[in-house]
């Protein structure tokens, strides 16, 4: 049965992992998160210490999640792999430099002889801190707002600006979900901070961190989805392929396919409620909820940038361009090979849930930072 | 398609991409042998419970992470560079090419990143067998991931398992195991990763060394250089071996380059090895007329052993096979280069007729396509029909030439080393023997050096090829301006040399700083 599947369901259940890749990076993110705060949260070099060796302990996941990412999108979609990162160079050049600052900021910032200072380091962080969230949210917003691109009929990209990526930061909307991601990001990392660190003082300021932080996401959140509900979208005539403006195209994604839409509203109410427990109880438990609500709505905001024949990656340049999960993916044998081999996520899940409760089994204190073990 | 190249953007691309992946390779060989020699370590310590094999353990653990951290950061660039400075690559093939990287993902960097936080920072919340586990799965992990990359840059030497399909204009995979079990794959990924395991071994002996010289944690540094020589020298004897097969898979794969390496311009039967040689300028200038050899030592008949078993068989030379040997049935590049241009001049006929709707004949045309003879007689020569002049498909000889030799002496070398420090260290000889102490703390740098060397014969050997002779690097290139690509080189540049600065510094603070085990 496995072998009998077709091309335009392993399109779908391909689009369907790069999602959840996609928004297990947003979850994620709580690391950058957490480094934004390192300068306001943390009263004295002991609190950075803390916050630094919560977020330091996690921030491999980001990374091999953006990397898998990448390489899930290269090899069953790798049209837009060449288009996007070809094109809108400069956008994804960023987030890869504020990657790589922020990899070695966490081993060489506490370590002496470490040249630039400890403060480089930390600035390090924070620029990672701020600026991934920020860019990676902006850039995933042109998978609704669309990118100046046009290909030959080599499926050759040509960008047709010199901004390469730059000119998405005029775009209200992509702002919009940029700073949404930021501050979603932000929210996560205070709560993980109030999950992993066993510091009441440190935590009462996190929590009151969580109120005024709340304010942007929620303005940024309600901007992007009040707008891209009442927006035209890009649909795909499944006859012919052809490319046209739909209006309220994303809606009626969300009523065609009421499931993407219950796991909205349920991912939304789930973080809401992460936050109604952050800031009204005792609990250090709103990370699960929020991570967890986090996922749905991501993933249901990707699912409905690429099902129900819509444009993934629209071209403003040309619109017969514009990038679909049936046009821009790899052949049917190759995602049927790759099909086999994400069996083993599963097992991947499993083997981290399990490998993340023996670390996180005692929490970070005071005690714990100033031992003999691997700091950061 | 690309008929206006600029080479000049070309350049710059290259050297952004030569820049990430010579930075990333100063480092990742050490994270794959010491992670082994961690695992050795740590094994001794669950074994006997001695907790001065826990802090040497610890201690090596310490400086694997300090190189580990910038290893995966130049990593992450090379991974997306592919899709930012090579996008037409990227579609060509990336059906083929994306797949390896995706499985690099999902398999091996996730056991790598998860169970790295467990090596850390588990010491003291799992069971020592965890720990043990968490190592040994950080050592598979690092290893599966070369596996899986390699794979992907055997493909590009030696496309296998793959046709072209007309329609979508790219490269498409038709079996995942001739990618999988490529010859040059399986004989580069052995080759790699045991260089790796000599690299970390002399790299471990050098520094314990260091210690012997200054008098300093005798019993650790005795104790370190016990394992990573005995490790080191089964792991030259692979590596060597392993040259050796890779050379002759090499031959066959991509003539020029072998005939490169040895600076063969002339083919013949009883070749003999060259184990030294000088050339001459002219050689550089590409000059096919010449004796380019100056000055050479060669073990008669040995290159024709080594590349067929046969003392007799014949190896071609860069001039057949830039003109042509009829006698040998050696195809000509001219000859290629016409065939390619046919290959791409249907490529283009076939696009036009579907533009113009022309239903009869775009069947007539992909039936052309779909012949195997034409795949394999005209299509696998596309790459030529961008190729102007026959002796373009001539890389830099003498750059490969000296790399290569230069290299393979450095590999004997190192076996030479890793006995003589197994001997004396065994029978602790070593602490009073001064001078081969300092042998070994120099010969630090000697394996970095081996080991980029090795990549400019892989990488300059197959020049102008990005996709050995479907796809040269000049067409490759994302549709950027140079200026662009320069001023992220120069970024990239001076990030990465500052960190690079930075990891020295405090790698070398924190061997200075010893494990501490004599204190106690």
């Amino acid at each position: 049965m496995l072998l009998a599947v077709s091309h335009s369901f392993l399109q779908e259940y391909w689009w369907f992992l790069v999602s959840l890749l996609a928004s297990l990076l947003v979850f994620l993110l709580f690391v950058q998160g957490g480094q934004s705060f390192i300068f306001t949260l943390a009263s004295n070099e002991g609190e950075k210490t803390m916050i630094i060796n919560a977020m330091g302990r996690k921030w491999e996941f980001t990374f091999t999640t953006l990397v898998t990412f990448g390489g899930a999108f290269f090899a069953s979609f790798p049209l837009f792999y060449a288009t996007s990162f070809g094109g809108a160079y400069w956008v994804w050049m960023a987030i890869l430099f504020s990657f790589v600052i922020q990899a070695i900021a966490y081993e060489y910032r506490s370590k002496p002889s470490n040249v630039l200072g400890k403060k480089t380091f930390e600035i390090f962080l924070l620029i990672n801190g701020a600026l991934s969230p920020l860019l990676i949210g902006i850039a995933v917003g042109t998978f609704f707002t669309g990118a100046n691109f046009s290909l030959n009929e080599m499926n050759m990209g040509k960008w047709d600006n010199p901004w390469h990526g730059l000119e998405a930061v005029l775009n209200l909307r992509n702002i919009a979900l940029g700073v949404t991601v930021l501050f979603l990001a932000r929210l996560l990392g205070l709560m993980y901070i109030i999950n992993t660190i066993d510091d009441d003082e440190l935590l009462g300021k996190a929590r009151e961190k969580t109120l005024i932080n709340l304010i942007p996401f929620l303005i940024g959140f309600l901007y992007f989805v009040v707008s891209l509900l009442l927006s035209k979208g890009f649909a795909v005539d499944p006859g012919n392929g052809e490319i046209f403006m739909e209006k309220g195209k994303y809606m009626h994604n969300f009523l065609e396919m009421p499931l993407l839409l219950i796991m909205f509203l349920a991912g939304t109410l789930l973080v809401l409620f992460s936050l109604y427990r952050t800031l009204f109880t005792d609990h250090t438990d709103p990370i699960w909820y929020s991570g967890f609500g986090t996922v749905l709505v991501v993933l249901s905001l990707f699912l409905i940038a690429g099902y129900n024949n819509t444009s993934f990656y629209p071209s403003l340049t040309d619109m017969q361009s514009s990038l679909t999960i049936r046009n821009a993916s790899s052949s049917l044998f190759t995602l049927k090979t790759m099909m086999f081999i994400s069996f083993i996520i599963p097992l991947v899940i499993g083997y981290i849930w399990y490998a993340w409760r023996a670390i996180n089994r005692k929490r970070i204190d005071k005690e714990e930072i100033s031992g003999e073990g691997h700091l950061y | 398609m690309i008929e206006n190249i600029d080479l000049s953007l070309v350049d710059w691309s290259r050297a952004q991409f030569a820049l990430t992946a010579i930075y990333h390779w100063l480092f990742v060989p050490l994270t794959l042998g010491l992670s082994f020699i961690l695992v050795i370590m740590e094994t001794k310590y669950v074994r006997t419970g001695s907790e001065k094999w826990k802090k040497t353990t610890k201690f090596w653990m310490k400086l694997f992470g300090i190189n580990f951290a910038i290893g995966v950061s130049t990593g992450l660039i090379l991974e997306f560079e592919f899709g930012t400075n090579w996008s037409n690559y990227s579609w060509f093939v990336g059906d083929i090419f994306g797949a390896p990287l995706a499985v690099e993902g999902i398999m091996a960097f996730f056991l790598e990143s998860t169970f790295i936080a467990v090596m850390f920072f588990g010491w003291d919340k799992v069971s020592k067998r965890f720990h043990l586990a968490s190592t040994w799965l950080v050592a598979i992990g690092a290893n599966l991931s070369a596996l899986w990359i390699l794979v992907a840059n055997a493909w590009m030497e030696n496309p296998v398992g793959m046709i072209f399909n007309p329609d979508t204009a790219r490269n498409e995979m038709i079996s995942f195991w001739e990618v999988l079990f490529n010859p040059v794959a399986m004989d580069k990924f052995l080759h790699t990763i045991t260089s790796g395991f000599v690299l970390a071994s002399l790299f471990v002996t050098g520094i314990s060394a260091w210690f012997l010289i200054r008098n300093r944690e005798k019993e650790m540094a005795l104790k370190s250089i016990k394992v990573a020589a005995i490790f080191g020298t089964f792991a030259s004897v692979v590596l060597i071996y392993t040259g050796d097969t890779s050379s002759r898979t090499i031959a066959r794969a991509q003539p020029v380059k072998f005939a490169a390496m040895e600076a063969l311009y002339e083919g013949k039967t009883n070749a003999g090895l060259t184990v030294f040689g000088i050339l001459t300028d002219k050689a550089e200038q590409g000059d096919l007329d010449e004796k380019n050899i100056i000055a050479q030592i060669e073990i008669p008949g040995f290159l024709s052993v080594m590349t067929n078993g046969d003392r007799d068989s014949f190896v071609a030379g860069i001039k057949d096979l830039v003109y042509g040997n009829e006698e040998k049935g050696i195809m000509s590049a001219s000859e290629k280069i016409e065939r390619g241009k046919t290959a791409r001049k249907l490529l283009l006929e076939y696009k036009d007729a579907r533009q113009r709707g022309d239903n009869a004949e775009v069947d007539k045309l992909k039936t052309r396509f779909e012949d195997n003879n034409f795949q394999e007689e005209y299509f696998r020569y596309f790459g030529y029909s961008y190729i102007n002049n026959p002796a373009d498909i001539i890389p830099n000889v003498p750059l490969v030439f000296y790399s290569f030799h230069v290299m393979v002496a450095l590999g004997f070398l190192f076996l030479l080393i890793q006995v003589l420090a197994w001997v004396f260290a065994t029978n602790g000889s070593i602490v009073r023997r001064k001078v081969f102490q300092w042998i070994l703390l120099i010969s630090i740098p000697l394996p970095y050096l081996a080991s980029v060397l090795g990549w400019l014969v892989t990488e300059m050997g197959r020049q102008p090829w990005i996709i050995q002779d479907r796809m040269p690097v000049g067409i490759a290139v994302s549709s950027l301006s140079t200026s662009t690509v320069q001023t992220t080189f120069w970024l990239f540049a001076a990030l990465f040399t500052a960190l690079l600065v930075a990891e020295v510094s405090i790698m070398t603070r924190q061997i200075k700083n010893g494990p501490k085990i004599e204190e106690e």
